[in-house]
């Protein structure tokens, strides 16, 4: 059991021999905790420098090439209290952080230049108001072109390549009016500041840009918070494999470190954590969170396992064919091709009103140029006033309507433990009206549980505990836990396949199946009372004893489900388990609705079928067999518990024990999506305000500022409402 | 008006500097760790050449967690 740890897989080589790595620590809160770890570090000989993050709760440490072993550092941190999980520094994580960057230099650039225009517009105003000498004001307009013209083509950039990826794609969004209304804008304004006029727009078209900056800057902040609580708990989770070298030394590796080819020895109890073939060993094996099934299945040498499942009997070595993200059941590899293509069909709310939106204003202006010209006015002063009608519409308050409330929203998930990881998931799950409960460790807690402790003596279960704890059998586990962990007994010796047994007072004390301690009348009574447990018996001498383990429920279950119901939501089990499992737990919950035996192409035809029916469901659900249904349906959730592969799927992961997140979620997106909409209608309204005074020919720059900037406050404030929700009843249930 | 062509320039070049300060800010990566800077200001490890007791009460919040 004491093997070497190998975290070289995590250093970064710098340069001049300095070697560094990221840490997530867990359980750092406070500036005292920013302080003993800094100082605890700095105090080792060979660090160079610890840094704390402390938003992040990472710490980064930096140490002389050579001077010391990264399994030091985990060491020393967990001598000052911190258990700390390295990172892996991730491709995709620097290339976000370099977008980020990117978006913040922009919207910097894009603030100055609206500022200093500002200022020059301002003078221009007041003196078109009085009596501005005109060579004062052609000065004034130059040195605002001078600003606004490199600043749209740095700053406005995300928008131009956005709307030209979209028209390449023979698509509209919400970026093609929004460029048509900034590259006419600055024509116009350079036209009219070469012929001496009064009205130059260079103001209004920066503060444009500036406005729907902050709006993409929010909803990527929104994402980065998301992605960087993601690393962390992914190195939390700090999955290992124990790799066999050549010469039969065997190194506890992280996952990453893993190799098509490698050796790797997988003990009883354990999960396995790669793709492979059995090189040698016999065992069973729990596919429950792969497939659904809770019957154990035998597998030895020359047979397939894969990275999810649990092995309960034998040791097993696997040579590896894909580790991490690695290989899957080819069955779910096709359903989630399927599935995720069913799911892009959805159109975003922002999408939907761009498709709306940008047809109409474009008529509209182009109406306005046509009716001014029937009118008799010259063309150049028919088209500067459909030009003004363009920006006055510029959607700038729709820039900001959506990803304001999705980023409130988010925050206020946040607080209760949710990690949103997509924005349009928020208006997908408010969407919702039925909700899919997979069973096994979504309803369930992820691990079982002791179901007839009451009926145990105190005196049994401490004994059969000792047995217990020297055991890592997953049915063994509850009955050690149970006892409060005890110290294994000395003596305890493991019977393949049927269980220990231990020499206590001189006679033989034993833990196992029913056969092997000779307890079936104990057991035939245990089974009828609880049917779907798995059991495990005890006999010492004359007396015996039959432990029920089973599957139990999340703590706040029956509560969660009567507060969905309350949200007027159906609620559906569809399990992979059996239908004795299923069917008790369902009566207890009160959910009529519910089938067994489902495989992963069964879960997703049900769901099609609800969706044929005019059903928008959330799908709850933590195994590999859930994935594709994870994808598939409208929105979807997973407990942190979960496999990689259905959070991966999952729009959203909530975290701890509890399922309140799940109706705390369901109401903090209704209530967004309603803020979403009333948002979108305070632009409309706005435009049926603005549009008339533009087609008039009345939209100045200062009517066009005043109206630009008032709309994006007014939707702002809002989406504020979102964040400041009163304690849900979930959480007084659950409290 | 001929003031103006002092103020103009004046004007432009302390919103320039005000840019490029917020680039520089970024760059020396000022905006990675918005908490903990707040607190590090208490710290005194400027100080760590005076004798300070080993036990001072700096390490003391860290144990508690």
């Amino acid at each position: 059991m004491a093997d070497g740890q190998d975290l070289s897989i995590f250093v970064r080589h710098g340069s001049g021999g300095v070697a560094g790595m990221e840490l997530a620590v867990d359980g750092m809160r406070c500036a005292g905790c920013m302080h003993a770890i800094e100082r605890g570090l700095a105090r080792e000989t060979g660090i160079l420098n610890a840094r704390v993050n402390l938003a992040l709760k990472r710490v980064t440490v930096e140490w002389r090439e050579g001077a010391l072993r990264p399994e030091a550092i985990v060491a020393s941190l967990a001598a000052l209290g911190f258990k700390a999980y390295p990172f892996l520094p991730a491709q995709e994580r620097e290339a976000a952080q370099q977008e980020d960057k990117q978006l913040l230099r922009y919207l910097g650039v894009a603030g100055f230049a609206s500022m200093n225009i500002m200022l020059l517009s301002v003078s221009v105003w007041s003196g078109n108001a009085n009596d501005i000498n005109p060579v004062t004001r052609d000065f004034f307009h130059w040195v605002s072109a001078l600003i606004a013209l490199p600043t749209a083509a740095y700053a406005g950039r995300p928008f131009f390549e956005s709307a030209l990826r979209a028209l390449r794609a023979g698509a509209v969004n919400m970026d093609v009016p929004i460029m048509l209304g900034i590259v006419l804008a600055l024509g116009m304004s350079v036209v009219v500041t070469l012929n001496h006029g009064e009205h130059a727009y260079f103001d209004g078209v920066v503060m444009l840009i500036f406005f729907l900056l902050i709006g993409r800057y929010l909803d990527q902040l929104m994402r980065r918070r998301t992605r960087d609580l993601a690393g962390n708990l992914a190195a939390l989770k700090a999955e290992t494999a124990t790799r066999l070298g050549a010469d039969g030394t065997s190194v506890v590796v992280p996952i990453a470190a893993i190799a098509a080819g490698d050796l790797v020895l997988v003990r009883p109890g354990e999960r396995v954590s790669v793709d492979g073939l059995v090189e040698s060993g016999s065992s069973e094996i729990d596919q429950s969170l792969v497939t659904g099934e809770t019957a154990p299945a035998s597998v030895s040498a020359g047979e397939r396992v894969h990275a999810g499942t649990l092995n309960l009997s034998g040791a097993l070595t696997i040579r590896v064919e894909a580790a991490g993200a690695g290989t899957l059941l080819s069955e779910i590899d096709r359903l989630m091709a399927q599935a995720v293509e069913s799911r892009s069909r959805y159109v975003r709310l922002s999408d939907r009103a761009a498709r709306l939106y940008a047809p109409v204003v474009h008529a509209t202006a182009l109406a306005t140029f046509l009716g001014w010209m029937l009118f008799g006015l010259a063309w150049h002063q028919a088209l500067i006033i459909a030009i003004t009608v363009l920006i006055i519409t510029c959607p700038c308050a729709l820039g900001l309507a959506i990803p304001a409330v999705q980023v409130v929203s988010a925050a206020a998930l946040f607080r209760r433990k949710v990690m949103l990881k997509q924005g349009d998931a928020l208006e997908r799950l408010a969407e919702v009206d039925t909700v899919v409960f997979d069973k096994t460790g979504t309803l369930t807690l992820p691990e079982p549980g002791l179901s007839n402790l009451a009926a145990i003596a105190p005196e049994v279960l401490a004994a059969a505990g000792g047995l217990a704890a020297a055991s890592r059998h997953p049915l063994a586990r509850p009955i050690a836990m149970a006892a409060g962990e005890p110290r294994p007994l000395d003596t305890v010796r493991e019977h393949h396949g049927l269980g220990l047994s231990a020499m206590v007072d001189d006679v033989e004390m034993r833990l196992g199946s029913v056969a092997f301690c000779g307890a079936e009348a104990e057991a035939a009574a245990a089974s009828a009372a609880y049917p779907a447990a798995s059991l495990i018996a005890w006999r010492h001498g004359a007396r015996c004893a039959v432990f029920a383990v089973d599957q139990h429920l999340r703590p706040d279950a029956a509560a969660s489900i009567r507060d969905l119901r309350a949200l007027g939501l159906d609620v559906v089990i569809l399990s992979g388990d059996r239908l004795e499992a299923v069917a008790p737990l369902a009566v207890a919950l009160g959910i009529a609705e519910f089938k067994a035996g489902q495989r992963p192409n069964e879960k997703i035809a049900e769901l099609e079928r609800l969706a044929a029916a005019g059903r928008r469901t959330l799908m709850v659900g933590d195994g590999l067999n859930d994935a594709p249904a994870l994808a598939k349906a409208h929105a979807s959730m997973s407990p942190i518990s979960a496999t990689q592969l259905a959070q991966a799927s999952a729009d959203i992961v909530f975290l701890g024990e509890e399922l309140a997140p799940v109706a705390a979620s369901l109401r903090i997106a209704r209530k967004a999506r309603r803020l979403m909409v009333q948002n979108l209608w305070f632009a409309v309204l706005y435009n049926a305000v603005a549009v008339p005074i533009a087609i008039a020919g009345f939209a100045t720059p200062l009517v066009a500022a005043v109206a630009m900037s008032g709309s994006s406050l007014v939707v702002t404030l809002n989406a504020l409402r979102g964040g400041r929700q009163p304690a849900t009843p979930a959480r007084e249930v659950s409290a | 008006m001929n003031i103006l062509v002092v103020l103009m320039p004046l004007a432009l070049a302390l919103g320039l500097l005000g840019l490029a300060a917020f680039f520089w800010n970024m760059r020396t990566g000022q905006y990675s760790d918005l908490e903990g800077p707040g607190w590090r200001i208490l710290d005194d490890d400027d100080l760590a050449t005076e004798p300070v007791p080993a036990d001072s009460p700096v390490a003391a919040p860290g144990q508690r967690s």
